[in-house]
């Protein structure tokens, strides 16, 4: 039972930390949107979706037959995160201005936020199944289907830790999900609006009485969450090099419930809550085999949860310089 | 509209026993009468009417009441009330396959089960917080359906075939329907036996919420730290809630389960617990007609317009939030949330970051708790 | 809290009110339905149904046996039978409980006396029941499992051979024509991909291979714990069971990894999708099994080729996974009605003693509803194209 993971013990862990990186990513969408709104952002799976689908678009354009190399490789790299990043950054702020802020105004409750936030969710999907994918992607009667991206980097290997091979790719993207989160780390320790998204989720009352303009704050939040979401997409698409319209669900769940067994809310517990996660989920397969990964995650989940309610960091924004 | 239905209320409420018991039963028998051939067309034109009374509606209304109780009561927030509904399937399927127990034994087991894995799942649980306890009860849905597709012992990915339906009664025919006649292809008397189910489940909901368990609820979901300092014991009142929600769900899926000859894992998704979720918010949470209205409308509406098959669920989507946008606090809801909506939390408590605002006098959470 | 606030049946009242009053004002709208065939005066026009995921995301395997059975149809008509024919589609999305409302409805409201479908094993084994007590015929054109044979339905019949037959087949194949010794087999963890992966390990251990396996859930994405597993387990050859959209993706990861073990795949993967997902590249060679026979461009048969041209000239596609079974179930009960039968139970009896060449197979039914041909076929990828290799029994690994 436990032999499989002995035996290939660095390669689960390793294949564990890049889709924990990811997780992480797209965690910090949900815990900054919480820790300000005190929200579960459910489209925020969509906005991760839209990520996706804005690199996979930039190489469909780009007309890559085969793989890149030197600088049209970074090039394409860029091109394809900031195409991601952009797209979801500008659909997080629309998906905060026609969903959410109407009943922030109206001050209905988290409940009601929660049931437009599936929806959107909903609307989003069908969107790209109906609309988009069939006529922007030109893929007629084929919105449901898994579309491939074609290849734009090849996958070598880069060096090896105890018997296990690290790609080139996998090493960009933990890199790249990593940077992203120092970054903003440092946004919302070390800039005046992240003085301000601080003090917008430890009393909000307070903070519009000192003069933080709250609807630019919430803004700024989701454009934050947004691009993360979207450069996760981007790197996504890198790595496995396949998307569809419902591809946002399920990792979605997992990023949620990172976020939430890091202390939601909490930043740099969204980064660790997605490595914990992610190599929960590759040991518990090796040992259980994969079918029982999902069981194994959320059972750890609320196992977690009995002894640290409310996470392993503890909540809070403010508490995230800790 | 708010005028007169405060109209109407106010004269329901005064209305003498007699005849609020008359309306009732004239509800009861239209229920009855619902499955008609004569709206059928209208109501159903792209599938058998009976049989969408059946499964998603009267479904769809049993779950919301179920989920209801705690969502709409209790206010606390359940992302995974579809493993009750999947408790009380397998259930039907198993004790049915493998004891050859019938229906109505396995009804009350299936109630009981349920129940029981509701005080399962709330024990360890229900001390966390809002938003933590909805990730816990997603969570849980997901184990128990994952477990169940899991298990080859139950039936893998498969699930389990050849289901035995209720025990029939033949030849009490009337207006040419075989009434307790359990068979394959009339739908109608499943149908009525889910009109009873829920009737009876409407009945005791009630009773409950006007009792002191119902008060006790209303100042749980009201403000938690508030009711336990008042000598509320919060746990055991929460607790309840789970496991009462938890059999009514355990109960829909004994008699749904009852007709539909096979299950598998698939028939439990994340997506139906929201659904269930998104039917009794639509329609005004806490308050029964509301929800009522809400599964309704929820279940009915993509069957109705299945012609536009392809943008349905789309524009549901767009609906939802639209609706959330226009009246938050439902289409039908309680006079007492929505004051306790005006007031601010609802219950549920409101956003962060509110922005003190003329119109709305929300009290914003403070994020340290 | 106000004393006497009973509201349960005043609202309860509006609420339901309002559907009765909704449910009437629409009823007076509607100006009564359909009346269907007399039974007693000798019908014009008989109504066959298709059920199957025509919208969702399995209808790539559900649209072109639709089509066949259109063409089968048109076929028909265009001969200028005493009885014609009328095909309905009903899109039951590949849900199950769907597809039993659809059939009631197409019993009551549309009158039908056949039904092409349910197109999967899922749906039929709720729906089936319902056309049984209906006494509805009924040939599906791709429901592949194993148990459905196993109910005594008696107007149940399929065009496929079933799981049974084609996972012992594949794990022949891979046993014998491709030599493999030690194989690992993932399912997808649905209905279809669980029986039929379960079904190759069962014959793989009775030919004396090694069987190590796991399983991966279809809508996730991330499958190196799976991978990792093979890696190992050193296989020579991988099975999975279950559709294009995991088995392109699985495909992918290994051979990143460097697995190169050959990748073996069920019906459920015979989509060009496979290809896509995994890049041209490394989905080069695999091999995928199918009791379904494709037209080709290199096909020979007279008749397939007919086929293949009229298809394309009417759907404008070529014709692709159980087209042919689809035309050759319509044809079934074309035949049948040609032959005089116009009410349900003759025609379920006609279908019964079908003995004709069909595109796909010589069509017969044996008294449980399975086809008497047993032929498999194995596909393979060459050139980011899926090509006939020929039947599991004599075709050959170059």
């Amino acid at each position: 039972m436990f032999d499989n993971l002995l035996g290939s013990f660095w390669p689960y862990t390793i294949d564990g930390l890049i889709l924990g990186a990811i997780y992480g990513l797209v965690a910090l969408g949900y815990t900054m949107v919480y820790g300000v709104l005190r929200l579960i952002n459910f489209a925020h799976s969509e906005i991760f979706m839209i990520g996706t689908m804005a690199s996979a678009f930039v190489v469909m354009v780009m007309g890559v037959t085969k793989p890149l190399t030197g600088l049209a490789l970074v090039g394409g790299l860029l091109l394809l995160v900031l195409a991601g990043g952009a797209a979801s950054a500008g659909s997080a702020m629309l998906l905060e201005r026609i969903a959410y802020r109407p009943l922030r105004k109206r001050g209905a409750s988290r409940l009601a936020a929660l049931i437009s936030a599936i929806g959107a969710s909903l609307f989003l999907q069908e969107l790209f199944a109906l609309v988009i994918i069939p006529y922007v992607f030109n893929r007629p009667q084929q919105g449901r289907n898994q579309m491939g991206v074609a290849r734009i980097m090849e996958k070598d290997t880069l060096f090896s830790i105890g018997g296990a091979q690290v790609r080139v790719d996998q090493v960009i993207i933990f890199v790249a999900a990593l940077g992203m989160m120092v970054l903003l780390d440092l946004l919302v320790n070390r800039t005046k609006i992240g003085r301000g998204i601080r003090a917008t989720s430890q009393d909000p009352e307070t903070a519009v009485l000192m003069g933080v303009d709250i609807d630019k704050i919430v803004r700024v939040t989701f454009l934050i969450g947004g691009l993360m979401a979207g450069v996760a997409g981007a790197l996504f698409v890198l790595q496995f090099e396949v998307t569809k319209f419902s591809i946002g669900f399920l990792l979605g769940i997992k990023a949620f419930t990172a976020a939430v067994l890091g202390g939601i809310g909490n930043l740099r517990g969204a980064l660790l809550g997605g490595l914990f996660l992610g190599l929960i989920e590759n040991y518990g397969a090796a040992i259980f085999g994969s079918g029982w990964k999902d069981v194994i995650a959320f059972s750890v989940l609320v196992l977690v949860l009995m002894f640290r309610p409310t996470g392993i960091l503890g909540e809070s924004l403010q508490q995230a310089r800790a | 509209m708010g005028a007169f239905t405060d109209r109407v209320r106010d004269r329901w409420a005064t209305a003498p026993g007699w005849q609020r018991w008359t309306v009732y039963v004239l509800l009861f028998i239209g229920a009855l009468l619902l499955p008609s051939e004569s709206i059928g067309h209208f109501m159903s034109p792209y599938s058998d009417w009976a049989s969408v009374l059946f499964f998603p509606v009267g479904t769809y209304i049993v779950l919301a009441i179920g989920l209801n109780i705690v969502v709409g009561q209790a206010g606390l927030l359940d992302l995974g009330f579809v493993a009750f509904f999947a408790i009380g399937g397998y259930s039907m399927a198993l004790l049915g396959t493998r004891l050859g127990l019938n229906f109505w034994e396995i009804l009350i087991a299936g109630v009981i089960l349920s129940a029981i894995s509701g005080v399962v799942l709330g024990g360890p649980t229900l001390r966390l917080r809002g938003d933590y306890l909805a990730i816990v009860t997603l969570g849980f849905g997901e184990i128990v359906r994952q477990t169940a597709e899991n298990t080859d012992a139950i039936g893998g990915p498969r699930g389990i075939a050849g289901i035995p339906h209720p025990p029939s009664i033949d030849g009490v025919v009337i207006f040419g329907v075989d009434i307790f006649h359990y068979g394959v292809l009339d739908p109608r008397p499943y149908y009525y036996l889910l009109v009873v189910v829920a009737t009876l489940i409407i009945i005791f909901v009630k009773r409950w919420e006007k009792s002191r368990v119902g008060r006790a609820w209303a100042a749980i979901r009201e403000d938690e730290d508030a009711a336990e300092v008042m000598g509320v014991p919060t746990f055991k009142f929460k607790l309840l809630a789970f496991a009462i929600g938890a059999s009514i769900g355990g109960a829909m899926g004994v008699v749904w389960a009852g007709k539909t000859i096979s299950i598998n894992p698939n028939d439990f998704l994340f997506m139906l617990s929201a659904t269930i979720l998104a039917a009794v918010v639509l329609g005004g949470s806490g308050n029964i007609p509301g929800v009522i209205l809400g599964a309704f409308l929820v279940a009915w509406l993509p069957e109705r317009f299945r012609g536009l098959s392809e943008y349905r669920i789309m524009v549901f989507g767009a609906a939802l939030v639209a609706l959330m946008i226009f009246r938050p606090e439902g289409l039908l809801p309680s006079r007492r949330r929505k004051a306790e909506l005006a007031e601010g939390t609802g219950g549920m408590g409101a956003m962060g970051a509110e922005v003190p605002d003329p119109q709305a006098h929300a009290e914003p959470e403070g994020a340290a708790k | 809290m106000r004393p006497k606030i009973a509201r349960l049946g005043g609202v309860l009242a509006v609420g339901v009110a309002l559907t009765v009053g909704l449910a009437a004002c629409g009823g007076g709208g509607d100006t009564g339905s359909t009346t269907g065939g007399g039974d007693s005066a000798a019908p014009t026009t008989l109504k066959i149904g298709f059920m199957g995921d025509l919208s969702g995301e399995s209808s790539g395997i559900v649209i072109p046996p639709s089509n066949g059975a259109q063409l089968a149809v048109d076929e028909y008509n265009a001969t200028n039978p005493k009885v014609k024919i009328e095909m309905i589609k009903y899109d039951s999305r590949a849900d199950a409980t769907t597809a039993v409302n659809l059939a009631q409805k197409a019993i009551k409201d549309d009158k039908v006396v056949a039904l092409v479908g349910p197109a999967f094993s899922g749906e039929s084994k709720q729906a089936v029941p319902v056309l049984e007590e209906a006494k509805i015929p009924n040939i599906s054109a791709s429901a592949t499992n194993v148990d459905l044979a196993k109910n005594g339905w008696k107007y149940w019949h399929r065009v496929v051979p079933n799981d049974g037959v084609q996972g012992p087949s594949i794990a022949d194949f891979i046993a014998g024509a491709a030599a493999a010794k030690n194989v690992f087999v993932v399912d997808d963890k649905s209905e279809y991909g669980k029986g039929l992966a379960d079904a190759v390990r069962a014959q793989l251990k009775t030919k004396g291979a090694t069987v190590s396996d796991d399983a991966l859930d279809p809508n996730a994405t991330d499958y190196s714990s799976t991978v990792n597993k093979a890696v190992s387990a050193k296989p020579d050859a991988i099975f999975f069971g279950g559709y294009y959209a995991g088995a392109g993706k699985l495909l992918k990861q290994l051979r990143d990894k460097g697995v190169q073990a050959k990748f073996f795949s069920g019906d459920g993967s015979l989509d060009k999708g496979i290809i896509e997902s995994a890049g041209a590249a490394q989905a080069e060679g695999a091999l995928i099994g199918c009791p379904c026979r494709i037209p080709t461009s290199a096909e020979t048969d007279e008749k397939v080729k007919k086929f293949a041209a009229d298809y394309k000239a009417k759907f404008g596609a070529d014709p692709l996974i159980y087209a042919t079974e689809g035309y050759d179930a319509m044809t079934a009960f074309t035949k049948a009605i040609a032959g005089g039968a116009t009410t349900a139970d003759a025609i379920n009896e006609a279908v019964g003693k079908s003995d004709f060449d069909g595109i796909s197979k010589h069509i017969s039914f044996d008294p449980t509803g399975e086809p008497s041909a047993k032929s498999i076929y194995m596909y393979q990828v060459k050139d980011g194209q899926i090509g006939l290799l020929g039947d599991t029994t004599t075709a050959k690994l170059s």
